[in-house]
């Protein structure tokens, strides 16, 4: 019975076929892959060609913690394959649907092994496990491509014959050319040869002669219908000491090779053998893989600045796999998902967290590129805690589970920037050590400024560490030194520069108008507050029509226009739910809105066109709204 | 699946009414030496050309046992296909197009530079070396330093006007380091494209030395079969100063930077399913060039949007055996 291959383990390249930042063009059932080995070590295969345009990505560039396309500069992240980063709108966060398809990978034996089962998911119990290849450091034969059907290659292979490796080492040892010889065939050696074991795509033969016996595996790769890949593994390496009761001699690299041209000899005579038998039979017909559609619904963008996605959702579970105090008051947690992957971060994109006392908070993920097996937050105790920041340093231990949202982008990165200047004040490092990695590790130019009370409460020193000279922080300084070493950060308003900041209000507030003052047009000045200090009025009443619903509703004193809206069944996005993260933001099509947030800026709110409808109001008794 | 060059020699696999009803370029007519026989391929059937003696009038037919570079004599030859010749090029048809072929009205100007800059094969279809022509975003990444550079990789907001007769993409803005040969400085470039056939395309651009006019570049397909193309690259451009070798070879430089990329794509021919691939705001031409295509009821050359999921086709494997 053919075994089903969603769920059967095939070898597709060598582990040394994936070298520092090179893309491995490998195929598997008809399907091309491209296969690349991140600097954490990951080995990825996904399908060869890019979702944008079907560029093949083994043409794409190997960033060590990215591939990027080489057509239109699209990122894609280590181990998710998700979309970081589309230049044509760099503006825009990619949504988060915008993921290649990827194959589960494990390497053994010195191979990498997939199965054709799209989304990564790896089945069953993995790549055969084979005793004769556990036993000592095995050694990989040249993998020799065959054109002929795969299951009668495996049948053909039964047939194969070589000499035990120790006889091999011994000969060379007496400078007797066998394995480099011609002429001498294993018939004239004459090593019986059996078949010990085999599988649905492996056979094990086991070679005597005397006292002498050693084994291989050889694994056949179906590339296609009529193409197949041969992987071949001796047991024992080039010494033969496999445990097969062979007499091992040990010798130096010269008889590694003596065994690899006595193999790659044989193995190529027998494939003379089957390709001829193969070409006299007609020519099965090509394997047609299936293409995954796009998993975007007709109409809907590929960019997250267009689409409008449900309420806030703590959907995804995580376990806290390790937590350490980063600086005064500041702990990190490193979270972990229970199985499968996390969703992929983006520079500048911020997590709810369900706390286990049943509140809801915004981190921003400190990840760096292609760190996409963990999030990584930093949180700080804040002395006016209402029970968030409290609740975790105080509560939360390594093992707890706790529910996340998916990450949402209001803060994206632009990388289209000549200048790019990050400032943080305090915790507000967190969403910038994301960008500045991103930054760092796709060679842009940038520079971050980290304003800190002391040596003592600066976070993550390990990252900024790693960021080399690009980082400088500013320690100990009072609002007066804060707000000129600012005032000289932003003397220089350069066309095409851009700014991003995030920390304290007060900060916040100096270094936006600081960059006003200096010239900085608004669109160039990008923010994040990370709680709205503004007190709420919420004493208006006035009347919501909502454009697409064809529904108008009235907004009571004490209600948000969010809270009525849900209130009837209308599904809107949010996060922190009191303006200040963006996520509900909402076209206006008439009507005064009555800022009340702390995300728009002044030009955005004088346009009036767009307003965060968790805690905004109207001035006009009516708001028609784009919903 | 595509069917092999060879197997359709002489004989078009092309049935798509839409494709076969439509005028094609095969060569430029200077490259036709008077009284040889030249052949080429179109829809998957061998077709032959040549000059009359004179050289005055093309004529061109579906291919017999003549060989490639064999004297004939152009009067003589029986079953000729229709023909006419514009742009510097010979078209023609193997079926009864009931239209004329479009027209560029800058191609009148006395000073024009009017030549053809290469006509190159590429293993893609037409509509995806169309789509490519019509692209702004890969400049930085294809054309590096020339009609794109790092980190200006914006593609703004731009309009697309869509009739039955053609497409038309307006305020197309692009920053450039060296937008033509006769540009000395990165500018932002304004580009209008044009797709007044399914298989052709063309651009006007700016002239760096004269903001008030535009050259005309236009690429002019020639589908030898679905997955095979050869493409007549179309000068037309206001330059006093480079020779026409110059202007060839500028044309031959971009055209070769993206000669890999379209043969590194899969499926070859262009997938018509919205869902196939996935479209950004900067692709709105080609959204609409795939709309159009789907509209005019196009096969040829493309995966219609109703097909069963596209495969990809993949680089065949050399036959040791065979």
């Amino acid at each position: 019975m053919e075994p089903d291959p969603s769920t059967s383990w095939y070898p597709v390249a060598r582990s040394d076929d994936l070298p520092l930042r090179h893309v491995f063009q490998g195929e598997l059932l008809g399907r091309e892959l491209a296969i690349w080995r991140a600097d954490d070590g990951f080995v990825n295969v996904w399908e060869n060609r890019c979702l944008h345009r079907g560029v093949r990505l083994s043409i794409g560039l190997n960033e060590g913690r990215e591939l990027r396309c080489q057509y239109h500069g699209w990122r894609y992240a280590n181990r998710t394959a998700g979309c970081t980063y589309i230049p044509a709108h760099p503006a825009d966060a990619p949504a988060r649907v915008i993921c290649n398809v990827t194959f589960p990978a494990v390497e053994r034996y010195g191979l990498v092994w997939t199965c054709d089962s799209p989304g990564g998911v790896a089945p069953g119990d993995g790549p055969p496990v084979l005793a004769a290849l556990e036993a000592a450091a095995p050694l990989g034969l040249r993998n020799l491509p065959v054109n002929a059907e795969p299951s009668t290659v495996l049948d053909e292979l039964a047939a194969y014959a070589f000499v035990p490796t120790g006889l091999l080492a011994q000969r060379t040892a007496h400078d007797r050319p066998v394995a480099g010889s011609a002429t001498l065939g294993t018939e004239e050696l004459g090593a019986e040869v059996s078949v010990t074991d085999r599988g649905h795509s492996w056979i094990e033969l086991t070679a005597r002669m005397g006292e002498a016996a050693s084994r291989v595996v050889l694994f056949v790769q179906p590339v296609d219908s009529a193409r197949s890949v041969v992987r071949g593994v001796l047991a024992g390496g080039a010494d033969g000491a496999d445990g097969a009761d062979g007499a091992g001699v040990h010798s130096p690299e010269r008889d590694q090779m003596a065994v690899l041209r006595h193999h790659h000899r044989e193995l190529s005579r027998l494939r003379d053998a089957i390709e001829d038998r193969a070409a006299r039979r007609p020519s099965p017909v090509p394997m047609t893989p299936r293409l995954q559609q796009v998993r975007l619904r007709p109409a809907e963008s590929a960019l997250e600045h267009d689409r409008r996605d449900g309420g806030r959702r703590t959907g995804l579970r995580v376990s806290v796999a390790r937590r350490w105090d980063t600086a005064d008051a500041i702990v990190a947690f490193e979270l972990r998902q229970l199985d499968g992957l996390l969703p992929t971060p983006r520079p500048g994109a911020h997590i709810d967290v369900e706390l286990p006392n049943g509140l809801v908070r915004q981190y921003s993920l400190v990840n760096g590129p292609g760190e996409t097996d963990r999030y990584l937050i930093g949180v700080k105790r804040e002395p006016a805690s209402r029970g968030g920041s409290a609740c975790l340093h105080d509560t939360v231990i390594v093992g707890d589970v706790l529910a996340i949202s998916e990450p949402r982008n209001n803060f994206p990165l632009r990388r289209d920037s000549f200048r790019t200047i990050l400032i943080a004040g305090g915790i507000g490092i967190t969403p910038l050590l994301s960008m500045a990695q991103a930054l760092h590790w796709s060679g842009h130019t940038y520079e971050l400024h980290y304003f800190a009370q002391s040596a003592g409460h600066v976070a993550f020193t390990e990252i900024l560490d790693s960021l080399g000279p690009d980082v400088t922080t500013h320690l100990g300084l009072d609002p007066s030194g804060t707000g000129s070493v600012l005032t000289r950060l932003l003397s220089d308003p350069e066309d095409g520069g851009h700014v991003y900041v995030c920390g304290p209000g007060p900060m916040l507030d100096a270094t936006r108008n600081t960059a006003t003052t200096a010239g900085w047009p608004d669109h160039a000045v990008h923010f994040e507050y990370f709680t709205n200090a503004t007190e709420i009025d919420s004493s208006s009443s006035f009347e919501v029509e909502l454009a697409r619903s064809a529904l108008t509703l009235p907004v009571p004193a004490g209600s948000s226009i969010m809270d009525v809206l849900r209130a009837n069944g209308v599904a809107v996005a949010s996060s922190c739910e009191q303006g200040a993260c963006g996520t509900c933001l909402t076209a206006v099509i008439a009507g005064e809105p009555d800022h009340q947030d702390v995300y728009l800026n002044a030009s955005e709110r004088r346009a009036g066109d767009r307003m965060a409808i968790c805690v905004s109001r109207s001035r006009s008794p009516r708001l028609v709204l784009d919903i | 699946m595509a069917v092999s060059d060879t197997a359709t020699m002489g004989t078009p696999s092309c049935t798509d009414p839409v494709a076969l009803h439509e005028w094609y370029p095969i060569s430029a007519l200077v490259e036709i030496t008077p009284g040889l026989v030249h052949r080429t391929q179109l829809l998957g059937g061998a077709i032959s050309y040549t000059r009359t003696p004179g050289g005055s009038r093309p004529v061109v037919w579906p291919s017999g046992g003549e060989a490639s570079g064999a004297e004939v004599d152009g009067l003589a030859v029986d079953h000729q296909l229709p023909v006419r010749v514009k742009f510097g090029y010979v078209w023609t048809t193997l079926g009864r197009p009931e239209h004329e072929l479009f027209d560029i009205a800058e191609c009148d100007e006395a000073d024009r530079r009017i030549q053809n800059g290469g006509s190159i094969m590429v293993a893609t279809s037409a509509p995806r070396a169309i789509e490519n022509f019509l692209d702004m975003g890969h400049f930085p990444y294809v054309h590096t330093g020339i009609l794109g550079a790092e980190p200006r990789t914006e593609v703004l907001e731009y309009d697309v006007e869509v009739t039955d007769e053609e497409i038309l993409a307006t305020r197309c803005l692009f920053f450039q380091p060296q937008a033509a040969l006769s540009a000395s400085d990165g500018q932002m470039t304004e580009y209008v494209y044009r797709v007044p056939h399914p298989y052709c395309v063309m651009l006007y651009k700016s002239v760096p030395t004269d903001a008030s006019r535009m050259d005309v570049i236009a690429l002019f397909c020639q589908p030898m079969t679905e997955e095979r193309v050869r493409a007549h690259n179309f000068l037309c451009m206001v330059d006093a100063v480079n020779s026409d070798t110059a202007l060839k070879r500028f044309q031959q430089l971009i055209f070769g930077q993206d000669k890999p990329i379209l043969e590194n794509q899969s499926p070859r021919r262009l997938p018509l399913d919205p869902r196939a691939e996935t479209p950004i705001r900067a692709d709105k031409s080609s959204i609409s060039y795939r709309r159009w295509l789907s509209a005019k009821g196009l096969t040829y050359a493309v995966i219609p949007a109703t097909a069963p999921s596209p495969t990809p086709a993949p680089t065949p494997a050399p036959t040791r055996s065979s």
